[in-house]
């Protein structure tokens, strides 16, 4: 991709808030979710799923499940015969379905199909399988020893040092420097332990899928999904089947923030629906969502900063230790890269370590392994600042990386927008505002990559000059909107003559999964390019009909006209008039791109919050909260808010409330809303969001991914408002109130 | 040749050097010579890496330049949420 | 097993239906008459993306049985609109972005329309606190509780 996409212009539909085109469908209760479609003939598909937290599976007998009125198939490990090429397939199919050994409460070990939920249930309960219970670990500390409990021999990267247990996978080790010399000539140096729990992405649509699979070898998929195109390449390997016979269509989607960028009923329905064949229906319920899908890491990490006291970081370092469930998944490496990247450091060195234990396996909650990596920095950070007595944004601003500065993972960064926010949070009214009794004001920096990735739009043009655009990215927060915005926009059309579909599988070519913010970078450029390359070709058809030559003509505001006056006089030609007479011209007109748009700008935020402390109960109130980041150009400015504010949400959610529990036998203890508490409305005040446009070069509009970065500063926002509440710094999230009060009463 | 700087981890497989060069004129042919050049960064290389060339992160696009001047860094291979 | 034949009015309009004893109201709607803008997030009254009217107070149909709306009144997302005017908070969710995913939009349009028809100029805290039992993981509550406040003000003055 070339390097400067970028060219200023003045915008007329980028920048407005059109409503969205999917809008009526979502206020009336049209809209079609993973669990809203159902098939002539459906049967219903469920899970049987290990009690135990690690556990030899010695036998599954489904005699007895099979024989029941109804029963129209039974499945385990035994039915899926295909062993697919790469280790990351492989592990998704261990995960779906157990192999030799139950990893966790919650992994399904068997399934069933039958005519009626409480047949499948009554059969779930007549399958028999006999486990040999074996000793867990679910802390990543434990399960780092030496002497822990294992849960895969020889997974072990050569990253690793001697003397861990196999349950540690890798080591990843970033900076430069010198940080012995660094620390020497540190003033103060301050070292922090910290430690997170691991929390759900929480979205409230659990995971469900429609199966079909017919004895012709062809499959269709109806599912909630962040990437049909991704389920659909895992679902082929996994049953041994040609991707090409496999379409997937994406439902609406309920909420995914990362944790739908996974597959787990949809193999299961697909190996039921060929068994049975008949079309299987699954939906997982709460307590399947949180016992078996989708949690973060759970984190232990040290953090050790030293200064001199002007407040400039003379060396930093950083054990970033990372649980990822039962399964690898790259979750302290993240911590280790982003952790630090706010800060120009000489002397940097920061390890992040994967560790696997009987957990369901980590899946990607936005900006994933960098909120918790950003808690622990930017508290040390806090503390740094009040021992020092130095404005925590001054203090931030004397170490701030910008264009130049060698990042804490290692390539120098281009352009990047930290500074502006830090500059914008010290204009801001918020941080300079006074603070009622036992209030506390906390301010973070938070960093995280953005990507781009494979990417296909098409764009038809209508016979009655409106336009028709498929891609083929599940829209999550009003990417089509987004979609339908800048194809206008280039166009020269308006707003309305635009309508945005989600193709299917079979419909476009492969597109990365709805992940990295990568939609209104990636698939937005495609569909510029896409728009572009129509408005070439009705230049084309504007030549010939004039008779000149098709450079001769240009697009202006929806319009071909000749360029200048030698190239003659003709009146301007709509696109609608282009349209009307295609088949006259050369058939139907339609615009496409195809890329892999890599090159995506990094992104940066700062947060400040205000929180009051009840030293009574431990009880926090969150009383004022700003975000501050860079959009580049917000494109829908009520989604780019949107973004910033549901990140804000979901990290103060992460500081105060959520946490998986689990008990001595390596259970879940809260599988469901009730005592897995995310924020409800009455726990929270307006989040305002203050949007910077900091063009990205990388695009034809300077758009920049919002999505994750909002959720990277608000844990360490949190911790740092609540310690200068509180007067004790808070080291272990959540800070709920029993921990709070705790560590009050101990101050 | 360009230089390809390593994270700490994977210059530890490569003799300790956080600095190596090789021979490439766009990504593939940087892959392809580390591969060769660097036996011990194999493992790591099959498990996939992204690269940053002059500050941009890249995946996969073999085609995409390098000069002699780039700055070149290795990365653990990067996926969001 | 013999099931039970219910008749009750959904959404003004005579239904009869036949259940199982088990099934929930939310079970009937989603899976036996077709009306799936009620949402199942949990099936334990914690996250209201199932709420509905049931003689005119707020339940999720979740925690209540099939059985139960012999004879009652049910109103549902799907009854909200009339015709092809939507109520003045489903446009205001459209124009005013309150929502992101919208999967929890129904149950939040539902008992915010609630709200209003008690109550029809509800500070900012009522807001909160009546849509408390409505889980939203994509907003962070913000444009939604706006969106209400803006809407009660926009009604009254129609009004």
């Amino acid at each position: 991709m070339a390097k400067d996409e970028f060219t200023p212009r003045t915008f007329k539909v980028v920048g407005t808030r059109p409503p969205r085109p999917d809008g009526l469908d979502k206020v009336t209760g049209r809209a079609r979710y993973g669990a809203d479609m159902s098939a002539p003939g459906m049967l219903i598909g469920l899970c049987l799923r290990s009690p135990h937290a690690h556990a030899r599976i010695k036998s599954i007998d489904t005699s007895a499940a099979e024989a029941m009125k109804g029963v129209k198939a039974v499945v385990t490990r035994a039915d899926f015969t295909t062993t697919p090429e790469d280790q990351g397939t492989r592990d998704i199919l261990d995960n779906v379905m157990a192999g030799e050994k139950a990893l966790y409460d919650g992994h399904t070990v068997a399934a069933v199909a039958a005519t009626s939920r409480s047949v499948a249930r009554a059969a779930l309960k007549a399958i028999k399988v006999e486990y040999e219970v074996l000793p867990h670990v679910v802390d990543v500390d434990e399960a780092m020893k030496p002497d822990a409990p294992v849960l895969h021999e020889g997974r072990q990267q050569e990253s690793v040092p001697k003397g861990y247990s196999q349950n540690v996978l890798a080591r990843s080790q970033y900076g430069h420097g010198d940080i012995e010399a660094g620390f020497k000539k540190a003033d103060i140096i301050v070292e922090r332990s910290f430690t997170t729990a691991a929390t759900h992405q929480g979205y409230i649509e659990p995971h469900a899928c429609l199966a079909t699979m017919g004895n012709d070898g062809q499959g269709d998929l109806w599912c909630c999904t962040q990437g049909h195109y991704m389920v659909r390449n895992t679902c082929s390997a996994i049953l041994g089947m040609d991707a090409g016979r496999l379409k997937v269509t994406a439902s609406e989607i309920g909420g995914g923030f990362g944790g739908k960028t996974t597959v787990f009923l949809e193999p299961v329905a697909l190996m039921l629906s060929k068994k049975a064949g008949k079309p299987v229906k699954m939906t997982m319920s709460r307590d399947e969502v949180l016992r078996a899908s989708g949690p973060t890491a759970s984190t232990s990490i040290d953090i050790k900063i030293g200064m001199t006291k002007e407040g400039k970081i003379t060396a930093a370092q950083g054990e970033f230790r990372y649980q990822s469930g039962a399964f690898y998944a790259m979750n302290g490496a993240l911590g280790a890269m982003c952790g630090f990247a706010p800060y120009d450091l000489e002397n940097l060195q920061s390890v992040g370590w994967e560790v696997v234990t009987n957990r369901p396996k980590a899946a990607a909650y936005r900006a994933p392994g960098a909120p918790m990596a950003a808690f622990a920095v930017e508290s040390v950070m806090d503390e740094l600042a009040k021992e020092l007595d130095m404005d925590p944004i001054e203090l931030r601003l004397k170490n701030a990386a910008e264009e130049g500065t060698k990042s804490a993972y290692g390539p120098t960064y281009p352009a990047i927008g930290l500074k502006a926010t830090l500059e914008a949070a010290k204009a801001h009214p918020h941080w300079s505002a006074p603070l009622g009794k036992n209030q506390g004001r906390g301010l973070a920096c938070g960093f995280w990559f953005n990507f781009g990735g494979d990417t296909c739009v098409s764009l038809m043009i209508n016979p009655d000059g409106t336009v028709s655009l498929s891609e083929g990215n599940p829209d999550i927060g009003g990417s089509r909107a987004a979609m339908t915005m800048m194809a206008a926009e280039e166009l020269g059309i308006p707003y309305e003559h635009v309508r945005t579909v989600i193709a299917d599988t079979a419909t476009l070519g492969q597109n990365e999964v709805t992940d990295g913010s990568r939609v209104t970078f990636a698939v937005g450029l495609a569909t510029i390019k896409a728009a572009r390359h129509a408005i070439e070709i009705m230049k084309t058809r504007a030549a010939a009909t004039w008779g000149i030559e098709p450079d001769a003509v240009e697009w202006v505001d929806g319009a071909a006209q000749p360029a200048g006056p030698n190239a003659g006089k003709f009146p301007p030609m709509t696109l609608k008039e282009i349209a009307a007479i295609a088949s006259n011209t050369g058939g139907p007109i339609a615009g496409h791109h195809e890329v892999n748009a890599e090159g995506a700008g990094v992104s940066f935020g700062t947060h400040i919050a205000d929180t009051e402390v009840d030293p009574e109960t431990g009880a926090v109130k969150v009383v004022r909260y700003t975000v501050f980041q860079d959009a580049g150009k917000a494109v829908h400015p009520d989604y780019v808010e949107g973004q910033l504010q549901g990140g804000a949400v979901q990290g103060i959610g992460w500081a105060l409330n959520e946490e998986y529990i689990y008990g001595k036998d390596g259970t879940l203890q809260n599988a469901g809303y009730l005592d897995y508490r995310i924020p409800v409305a009455s726990d929270l005040p307006m989040i305002e969001p203050v949007i910077l446009e900091i063009p990205n070069p990388g695009h034809p509009y300077g758009v920049r991914g919002v999505g994750e970065t909002g959720i990277v500063p608000p844990l360490a926002t949190l911790a740092n408002a609540v310690s200068r509440a509180a007067g004790v710094r808070m080291t272990s999230l959540p800070m709920s109130p029993p921990k709070l009060l705790a560590a009050i009463k101990a101050s | 040749m360009v230089t390809v700087t390593l994270w700490g981890s994977l210059a530890d497989l490569a003799g300790g050097q956080r600095n190596i060069e090789v021979e490439a004129k766009n990504l593939r042919e940087l892959l392809t010579a580390l591969d060769k050049d660097y036996p011990a960064l194999r493992p790591q290389l099959e498990r996939g890496v992204s690269v940053s060339i002059d500050g941009k992160i890249y995946n996969d696009s073999w085609f995409q330049p390098i000069t002699e001047s780039s700055e070149v860094v290795l990365l653990n291979r990067l996926e969001g949420g | 097993m013999s099931r039970i034949h219910v008749n009750t009015t959904i959404n003004g309009d005579a239904t009869d239906y036949l259940c199982e004893a088990e099934d929930t109201l939310l079970d009937v709607l989603r899976d036996q008459l077709d009306m799936t803008g009620s949402k199942e997030g949990c099936a334990s009254g914690d996250c209201g993306a199932c709420t509905v009217r049931l003689d005119g107070r707020l339940v999720c149909s979740c925690l209540v049985l099939g059985a139960e709306a012999e004879g009652r009144t049910v109103e549902t997302i799907e009854g909200m609109a009339d015709g092809e005017t939507l109520h003045p908070l489903q446009k205001n969710f459209i124009d005013k972005a309150a929502l992101q995913c919208g999967i929890c939009t129904p149950g939040i349009l539902v008992a915010a329309k609630d709200l209003l028809e008690r109550n029809p100029d509800p500070t900012e805290e009522e807001v909160r606190y009546w849509l408390a039992g409505n889980l939203c993981r994509c907003t962070g509550y913000d444009k939604i509780i706006r969106t209400v406040l803006e809407t009660a003000a926009e009604m009254r003055g129609a009004a």
